[in-house]
């Protein structure tokens, strides 16, 4: 894995609005795909599609059992369905659906959880979904994808929609700093995006970039982070992981989610085989969220750039003292 | 293509073929010695008349991409469908003595990727309505598809469930008249009547008011269902749904509307009085 040299920040954009665009796209590619909405189209930014292809967008209503089993019949039928609602509903609500018609059905469906993580912000702790990561990691034949910035997204939309199993794909609500470019996505394939031997730094979702941000927090303190960013969660990246691990033997995850059972542990378990490593996760301590703005949550959750970089260099002071 | 074609068939022949799917029926749970019962003796005659006279299909290409597709919604009541699936030649009458063995084919609950001609994993109720719902979408309004018929076959007990409501209203919303559900209405789920447990009637009128078209018939009267289903066929501005009223454990007399026979299999000894009690069926039918 080579390191990306990735484009200075100058903007931000919500998760979706780089899946809005994707999907656009998808849909020009082919004319498979197809697009389900539980009442939230624009706000799951499926307008453009709708637009662009109004016999192939498909309105279900607030019905999120109903959203993903239709999808399941479309998908059998030979279409690509991409069927959108907030995390907390699908796949919060419909897991099961999703589990026995998608995924051990193996059929093509695409589950859009947008809204996902604490960014939600103001509609607080029912709407702010944390528990997704973990809930679709652990189903077999599923892949989890968790794209980093709206230019991300838009590439991973594409990439979702010309693979051929069923996928979760992650997004957020909020405006989140553009921060990658626009490289093919390869599900499965993590991204380096700066080196260094001191530390892990391994993100996913958006809180990769509140990693970048700490890596430069850390270097002012002479701590050279090796920052990695795994955009899918599920199949995890083992080589990129392992190749880190290995040359920094120490490892801190970060994700907008529950610590318990999320992207940290799925590090944790393939360390924990492969490579014993020592782990730091960060992410949400077996709480809810709650009201707020998304910057204030972040920060109340010890989720910022600077946080993160003080939690990680406590963490390293302390186990160096322990070696 | 001649072999894809619904065969000819008298009424006769086909009750004949029911009670065959009857009797597999009880050699595979009494084999396996667990599983369902009442639900799938009682659905003999229905699945009977949609493989062996009103859908086009062809065991030998289960991926033929022009068949018409069947859902089982209710899959516990899988023994039935594989019994139907064996007599109508897409595997071996043999091989029905592998329900619920390790390793097999036949899973306790259908699975779509272990058994060509199965088109979903079903078990879990209420999925099934939507994911037909969906497929007839696809067909019907996408694809422009003129020929193809969903059929998706539904418990009553299953009725429970909110995700079949919603399948309704959005077959409803999007007039799919290619989708026909048939509702094994026989009374009976796991703890009781379905009207003790959670009742369902007026269930034509709930249906009428989701925006079906709604008929009732006995479904054990293979020339009842036929004109049903061909009735459904020619409506073509809404989904049709057609009430089935069942006996639960048909056929086997000590069965028969007895609620504790909906989710256990016969006994050795018992199987054998099931098997001559659906023999006795058939031979009434000679006489």
């Amino acid at each position: 894995m080579t390191l990306t040299e990735q484009p200075p920040i100058t903007d931000r954009q919500p998760l979706r609005a780089g899946f809005g665009r994707g999907l656009v796209a998808a849909g020009h590619a082919d004319h498979r795909v197809v697009a389900l909405c539980a009442d939230l189209t624009e706000s799951t930014m499926m307008t453009g599609f709708a637009d662009a292809f109004p016999a192939r967008f498909i309105e279900v209503g607030v019905a999120e059992q109903n959203l993903v089993t239709v999808a399941s019949g479309m998908a059998h039928a030979g279409k690509i369905p991409f069927a959108a609602s907030y995390a907390a509903f699908s796949p919060g609500r419909n897991w099961e659906q999703i589990k026995t018609t998608a995924a051990l059905n193996d059929m093509p469906v695409k589950i859009v959880g947008a809204h996902a993580g604490i960014n939600v912000g103001p509609d607080g702790a029912t709407h702010q979904m944390l528990e997704d990561i973990a809930l679709m990691r652990v189903m077999p034949n599923m892949v989890v994808v968790a794209p980093g910035d709206a230019t991300e997204a838009e590439q991973a939309t594409l990439a979702v929609a010309r693979d051929p199993r069923p996928v979760y794909l992650r997004l957020a609500r909020a405006a989140t700093p553009l921060f990658l470019d626009a490289a093919p996505f390869v599900i499965g394939q993590a991204r380096r995006l700066r080196d260094g031997s001191d530390v892990t730094l391994a993100g996913t979702g958006t809180l990769t970039y509140q990693l970048l941000v700490a890596a430069d927090r850390l270097a002012e303190l002479g701590i050279a982070a090796d920052l990695v960013h795994f955009p899918t969660i599920k199949p995890l990246d083992d080589a990129a992981l392992l190749e880190s691990a290995a040359r920094t033997r120490l490892v801190v995850t970060a994700e907008e989610g529950q610590r318990a059972g999320g992207f940290g542990g799925a590090v944790t378990e393939v360390l924990a085989a492969e490579l014993p490593t020592r782990v730091l996760r960060i992410g949400i301590d077996d709480r809810y969220g709650e009201s707020g703005e998304p910057d204030e949550l972040l920060a109340h959750f010890g989720l910022t750039g600077d946080r993160i970089a003080e939690h990680v260099h406590e963490y390293i002071t302390r186990a160096k003292g322990s070696k | 293509m001649a072999e894809a074609e619904p065969t000819a068939a008298t009424d006769r022949e086909l009750q004949t073929t029911a009670n065959q799917i009857r009797r597999s029926v009880v050699e595979m749970l009494a084999r396996a010695g667990s599983g369902h019962s009442a639900g799938p003796l009682g659905m003999a005659e229905i699945l009977t008349v949609l493989f062996f006279r009103i859908m086009r299909h062809d065991p030998a290409r289960p991926d033929w991409n022009e068949r018409d597709v069947f859902y089982l919604s209710n899959g516990h009541t899988a023994p039935v469908l594989y019994a139907t699936m064996a007599h109508s030649g897409y595997f071996p009458l043999a091989e029905l003595g592998t329900l619920r063995r390790l390793g097999s084919r036949l899973q306790g609950h259908p699975e779509r990727r272990l058994l060509p001609g199965l088109e979903s994993t079903s078990g879990p109720l209420g999925s099934g309505l939507s994911q037909a719902a969906g497929f007839a979408y696809a067909s019907q309004i996408i694809d422009r598809d003129r020929r193809r018929f969903v059929y998706v076959c539904m418990g009553d007990g299953e009725l429970n469930e909110g995700n079949i409501w919603e399948a309704a209203m959005f077959a409803a919303k999007y007039r799919l008249g290619r989708l026909i559900g048939i509702v094994d209405r026989n009374y009976i789920q796991i703890d009781g009547s379905t009207e003790d447990v959670m009742p369902l009637d007026d269930l034509a009128a709930k249906w009428r008011a989701f925006g079906w078209h709604v008929q009732e018939v006995d479904g054990h009267d293979i020339s009842a269902l036929t004109g049903a289903i061909r009735h459904a066929q020619a409506v073509s501005q809404q989904p049709s749904v057609i009430l089935a009223h069942t006996v639960p454990g048909k056929g086997v007399s000590f069965m028969e509307y007895d609620y504790t026979w909906h989710g256990k299999p016969p006994a050795p000894d018992e199987a054998q009085a099931a098997l001559d009690s659906i023999d006795e069926l058939e031979r009434g039918l000679s006489s």
